[in-house]
């Protein structure tokens, strides 16, 4: 099982919907968030492109912040989901340096914290909050082991990219070009 | 033009708009633990090699010193700890992945080598000194006698100490400055370098001194070559290293790096001992002292522009 | 000189009620080694109340759910709610933040004027504020009438207090969302096809081949089911064609770019209109079978050529053509978007018509794919005597000017506040409900001389906004999440109805609209109009009537309805008779005619920005409504301040970068009372610039938004009135850039 997203950004608008979502779902503190959105613009006016981001946590299969992590707080769950045990982490600060996509913060308990898939959510069978949420209808989650989910069909007629592939971290967020 | 933004307002302290999670204490700590690394690496050095007696100040006084650095350093890495009550998570696991696990089972093993090795030349350096108890000074008179061979250790783990400070950051991948193989030789030469400077400047014996400053000159040379090739190797590299590098080739870190670190901290100081050597008179404290806060400076600069570099946006 | 009712920007003495916020959330717990602040719970573990969001007027039916400690932890679609189809925006998703915002209004407030001349407000109890109003209210009522009570009003709180004025005897009531928004395009809608467009719009995106956007920037404008049906419509892949001087998100999106010069879309419409027309490309049986007027349209358009078009427009001829036929190759599948905001140039209503008449050339009314034949349920309303016949009402305000508007118009309610403009019938006092007026209202200095002139100004709001600083009485109302309210039956594809149920006590000392109006009315000797203990029982009697009950709407928060009016769409040939004069689609329209206007669209040249002036171009971020949610502290987190947009040729003229503080100054010399940062961006033209409307808060009780970014009301003087509606047309005014703080200048203005 490989659990994983994909973000199409010919639809997202930027509305910001999935990170309030995220907040209230998760309790996240106001000032911090779990994931946030990119607006990237190319071109001269009026030959432009733009792409919107709903990016968080990629979730990498070659995740630097569980191998640099000293005590294990950072550690892989079911399905490659990257998670924090708040009572191991002593807040050193390691996996947020580690990190090529600034995913993680300083929760204001100490811990650090990041997106977690809603895992919550989705031992249920449910999706993300973000995902559910989505008024575009542009982010997809599921099992990529599963050619029927909803990741595996969004990213199977489409052209994709990761972000920062160079780091070597394998992420498993997938933006649809 | 191309513009990247947060169009959903991230403003995360410490996260945004650049990242600045780790502060002073971090590379305080990188010196301290470098310094105390060169300290008791020659204090082994010449104690295997039977020169305990020429060299008072490196094997006896100085090593002084090191427990006093690794327990400062350690209380400023406590200090930097977000969530401090769980501290003693780091020792129920052993992560080898980790460098931060690493630093944490090496400074739990030679910081008390230190404590031992000190105390068994607490009577030599203070007369009045005693341990009351019988059975410390059995223990004493077992550590006296089994000095060369904890010599070896220490200086093994002094090694890793020195490496380690340099590696905790190159392990970074997302962060193209510190991302180089290069950073942890050259965190190891630079700490030798600032522990022979802080013996130099307890050392009495003007013997000592210039075979110290013989020693030291060798590493300042070899810690230059290395910082050359660290740009060589950034500029040659990609997208993210060399702007990196760039950061002082021209960016915000250009004038402290290249005047504080490598002129006021490197080549001055080795021209003073060159001259020094050479017969000249040279106040005997000035290149130690420039070398320690060159060695400071370099911690701090690397620490601070580490976290400036990234991938995206 | 004092005013007689200065703005009172200082905090309220003694505010009592500690603040609260969200910090609530985490019940502190003070064990060493528990999180205080609590993770996520289980959908399992909340009750969600069924509610439909006020966090703007689309009115999304929501869920809202609450923990075990009785606190509302979250907001979610209603997934049987045809407004949202389950999934809120991010404003909805945030109500949370209008229920936990610790600025609050509290309790009710007094102005209090003090010996040496200064005001402030005091707090006060319920049965004084109320017991004030009311007696203002007789008052009024004795000396000038009861239709010198004027009311500002939007939304389901400015509903309570529009029926209380009824029952007193006023009808004098506007409401910024007509003449400041969306009234051209009621009218010539309804002058076109004798129906109007409704909210949500009855535009069926959903399915359409073609989506044709002037100047809406859907996606930016939050409008929930409509940005999720343009979603659809990518997906289907179907051609979408935006026509805005700034690359929209919707631009973005779309097949066609049209990078129009401003204030010229007239006449690209009307080269739309020519080739459609001169090509044979129209739907001819449609045309034939429902239309009027061909033949004068025909004639009116023949030398208005994409070549025509392009020295106006700035759009190339074979553009023109290209996207004109490709709305062809997809009618009647086209959805030419009537747009919401369409106070532009004054010419609005003519704009409009010409939209609306692209959609009937494209056969598109009615269709598939075009625009559906919605259907609302009729709520029952509730037993009450007949309302009292008032002497004179808005309409009569307007004193025969703007015969086609269909509803009041604010800036007319303003003008007939101040005596000097001497009109025959007078405003004297006023009530707000739901509404901002200086910061949704273009022309502070008319909003000031009138605010200033009336005898009281009682407002009702949840938040302390700008025009909370003008009243003499405030009274705090609670949110949509801790009140009963009227249910919800906007027209739709299939009729339905949504409930609104109380999901958390009131706040503070806050209470529901229909509370106070209610308290009023009792004092008033209305007790007729309010013959209920409690909203819920009026909510419930209602609900019987249309086959329902409270306690099942509870469960359900949303019910459908089948269709009584026919199908959705109109069938192939189906006999139709539309509600104009003809009883046809007016190509030509004859009451335009009759009353003097055209009744055929003409493009006329608007002003053009002076040297060094740009034309300020205003609109909306999807995760704000106006000014009423900058404080939210959740949404706050995703947008706290606004920018302006600038060409990067403008930024290296005027030597301005990235993030830079400016102050904007207007042709007429007014300049915002903040800064606001520059956003260097292409997405705008160089002769533009652009700022996401809302900002610039001056009420220094928003703790959050006082003072982050400035206000792009204050910078429009120059108001286009719209002759056939009273639109106010907000485009035409120029700014150029002030780098250094205008401080002394702005306090001169003011004295």
């Amino acid at each position: 099982m490989r659990y994983a997203m994909a973000i199409d950004t010919k639809k997202c608008v930027g509305c910001g919907d999935c990170v309030v979502a995220c907040q209230t779902e998760n309790n996240v503190p106001h000032g911090y968030c779990r994931d946030w959105i990119v607006e990237s613009v190319d071109g001269t006016y009026p030959s432009l492109s733009l792409e919107f981001r709903s990016e968080r946590c990629n979730h990498c299969d070659n995740s630097p912040c569980v191998r640099c992590c000293p005590t294990g707080a950072s550690h892989k769950a079911e399905g490659g989901i990257v998670l924090v045990t708040h009572h191991k982490c002593i807040g050193c600060g390691a996996c947020i340096q580690s990190c090529p996509y600034d995913a993680r913060y300083p929760h204001p308990e100490g811990y650090v914290d990041k997106c977690t898939f809603c895992i919550h959510r989705v031992e249920k069978g449910q999706n993300p909050a973000c995902v559910d949420v989505c008024p575009t209808h542009c982010l997809y989650f599921g099992d990529l082991d599963d050619p029927n989910s909803d990741v595996s069909l969004a990213l199977k007629d489409r052209k994709w990219k990761v972000l920062a592939p160079e780091a070597g971290t394998k992420p498993q967020l997938y933006f649809l070009t | 033009m191309k513009e990247e933004l947060f169009v959903s307002g991230r403003d995360i302290p410490n996260i945004d708009p650049y990242l600045n999670i780790w502060h002073w204490q971090i590379p305080l700590y990188l010196f301290l633990g470098g310094l105390a690394a060169g300290i008791l690496f020659f204090a082994g050095f010449y104690t295997v090699r039977g020169k305990a007696d020429k060299m008072q100040a490196t094997v006896k006084w100085a090593p002084l010193l090191a427990p006093i650095a690794l327990v400062l350093g350690l209380g400023a890495l406590f200090w930097d700890l977000k969530h401090k009550l769980f501290f003693w998570q780091l020792y129920t696991t052993v992560r080898l992945d980790s460098p931060m696990s690493w630093g944490a089972w090496t400074l739990m093993i030679i910081t008390p080598i230190s404590l031992i090795w000190v105390a068994s030349y607490m009577k030599e350096m203070f007369p009045w000194w005693d341990w009351k108890f019988d059975f410390l000074n059995k223990a004493e008179a077992w550590v006296i006698k089994n000095r060369v061979g904890i010599a070896w250790v220490m200086m093994v783990y002094a090694v890793i100490l020195g490496v380690y400070t340099g590696i905790l950051l190159s392990a970074f991948n997302a962060r193209p400055l510190w991302n180089t193989s290069i950073l942890g030789p050259l965190f190891l030469v630079s700490g030798f370098s600032t522990g022979l400077a802080a013996t130099i400047l307890l050392s009495k014996d003007p013997k000592e001194r210039k075979r110290l400053s013989q020693i030291d000159l060798i590493f300042i040379v070899i810690e230059l070559f290395l910082i050359v090739h660290l740009f060589m190797g950034f500029l040659a590299g990609s997208q993210t290293a060399i702007e990196a590098a760039h950061l002082f080739l021209g960016g915000p870190f250009t004038v402290t790096f290249w005047v504080f670190v490598v002129m006021l901290g490197l080549v001055f100081p080795a021209v003073l001992e060159t001259l020094e050597l050479l017969g000249f008179h040279v106040p005997k404290w000035l290149p130690a002292v420039l070398i320690l806060f060159g060695g400071l400076m370099f911690r701090f600069i690397m620490v601070e522009a580490g976290q400036i570099t990234r991938y995206l946006y | 000189m004092k005013t007689r009712r200065d703005f009172i920007k200082i905090s309220a003495v003694g505010t009592g009620a500690t603040v609260l916020g969200l910090s609530a959330f985490g019940a502190k717990k003070f064990k060493w080694f528990e999180p205080k602040i609590e993770g996520p719970v289980s959908d399992e573990d909340l009750t969600p109340y069924a509610t439909y969001c006020e966090v703007c007027f689309w009115k999304c039916g929501a869920w809202a759910y609450v923990d075990k400690q009785g606190r509302i932890r979250k907001i979610v679609g209603n997934q049987n709610d045809p407004h949202c189809n389950g999934r809120l925006c991010p404003r909805g998703t945030g109500g949370v933040g209008m229920y936990y915002d610790e600025d609050r209004l509290k309790t009710p407030l007094i102005r209090e004027k003090k010996a040496d001349g200064s005001q402030e407000f005091r707090e006060a109890s319920w049965e004084e504020a109320l017991d004030l109003v009311a007696s203002k209210m007789k008052e009024v009522k004795e000396k000038y009438g009861p239709e010198a009570f004027g009311l500002f009003n939007h939304g389901n709180p400015g509903g309570h207090l529009e029926h209380l004025m009824r029952a007193y005897g006023s009808e004098s009531n506007a409401e910024p969302a007509f003449a400041n928004c969306r009234g051209p395009r009621s009218s010539a809608y309804f002058a076109t096809f004798g129906a109007y467009i409704g909210s949500p719009e009855c535009t069926d995106i959903r399915d359409t081949g073609c989506l044709v956007l002037i100047g809406s920037h859907l996606g930016e404008n939050m409008h929930n089911s409509q940005v999720q049906e343009m979603s659809q419509a990518i997906d289907n892949g179907a051609t979408i064609i935006t026509v805005d001087p700034r690359f929209s998100t919707a631009a973005a999106h779309s097949t066609h770019w049209l990078p129009i010069k401003p204030a010229t879309d007239i006449a690209l419409l009307m080269a739309w209109i020519h080739v459609l027309i001169y090509e044979n490309l129209y739907n001819k049986a449609f045309v034939d079978q429902y239309t009027f007027g061909l033949d004068h349209l025909k004639e009116h358009v023949k030398n208005m050529t994409p070549e025509w078009a392009y020295g106006i427009t700035d759009i190339k001829p074979d553009v023109i053509r290209k996207t004109a036929r490709a709305m062809a190759g997809a009618a009647p599948a086209v959805v030419i978007h009537p747009g919401r905001h369409v106070v532009w140039y004054g010419d609005d209503t003519q704009r409009e018509r010409a939209m609306a008449i692209l959609t009937a050339l494209l056969g598109a009314w009615g269709k598939r794919g075009g625009l559906y034949i919605p259907e609302g349920v009729s709520v029952p309303k509730y037993p009450q005597p007949h309302y009292p016949e008032p002497e004179w009402t808005w309409k009569d305000i307007n004193e025969g000017k703007y015969p086609l508007a269909t509803m009041g118009i604010t800036t007319e309610l303003l003008k007939a506040s101040v005596p000097r403009l001497n009109y025959k019938h007078q405003v004297k006092a006023w009530f707000v409900g739901g509404t901002n007026l200086p910061l949704a209202m273009p022309d502070k200095k008319l909003f000031k001389e009138a605010a200033e002139a009336v005898e009281f100004i009682a407002v009702m709001d949840t938040m302390p906004m700008e025009i909370t600083g003008y009243a003499d009485v405030i009274l705090p109302e609670a949110t949509y999440l801790e009140r009963y309210d009227f249910i919800r039956s906007s027209p739709n594809r299939v009729p339905n109805i949504a409930v609104h149920v109380p999901a958390a006590e009131p706040k503070y000392d806050s209470k529901p609209g229909w509370w106070i109006a209610k308290q009023i009315g009792e004092r008033l000797g209305l007790h007729d109009y309010f013959n209920y203990d409690d909203f819920s029982e009026v909510v419930d009697w209602q609900l019987k009537q249309l086959g329902t009950s409270l306690e099942e709407m509870k469960k359900i928060g949303v019910k459908e309805y089948p269709r009584k009016s026919g199908p959705l769409y109109l069938g192939d040939g189906e006999e139709f008779k539309f509600n104009t004069s003809t009883g046809k689609v007016e190509l030509y329209s004859v009451d335009f005619a009759d009353e003097g206007f055209e009744a055929m669209p003409v493009y006329k040249a608007h002003p053009e920005p002076p040297q060094n002036f740009y034309r300020l171009i205003y609109g909306r971020a999807p995760m704000h409504t106006f000014s009423r949610t900058s404080n939210n502290p959740n949404l706050w987190d995703l947008m706290s301040e606004n920018a302006v947009w600038v060409n990067p040729k403008v930024a290296d003229l005027w030597a301005l970068k990235k993030d830079q503080e400016v102050w904007l100054k207007n042709q007429d010399g007014a300049v915002t009372s903040f800064p606001v940062k520059v956003r260097v961006t292409e997405r705008i033209r160089w002769d533009s610039v652009y700022m996401v409307h809302g900002f610039g808060h001056s009420d220094k009780k928003l703790s959050r938004a006082y003072g982050r970014g400035a206000s792009d009301e204050e910078l429009i003087t120059n108001i286009a009135v719209d002759p056939i509606m009273g639109g106010t047309g907000m485009r035409g005014n120029f700014i150029t850039f002030l780098k250094d703080n205008p401080a002394t200048e702005v306090k001169e203005d003011k004295a």
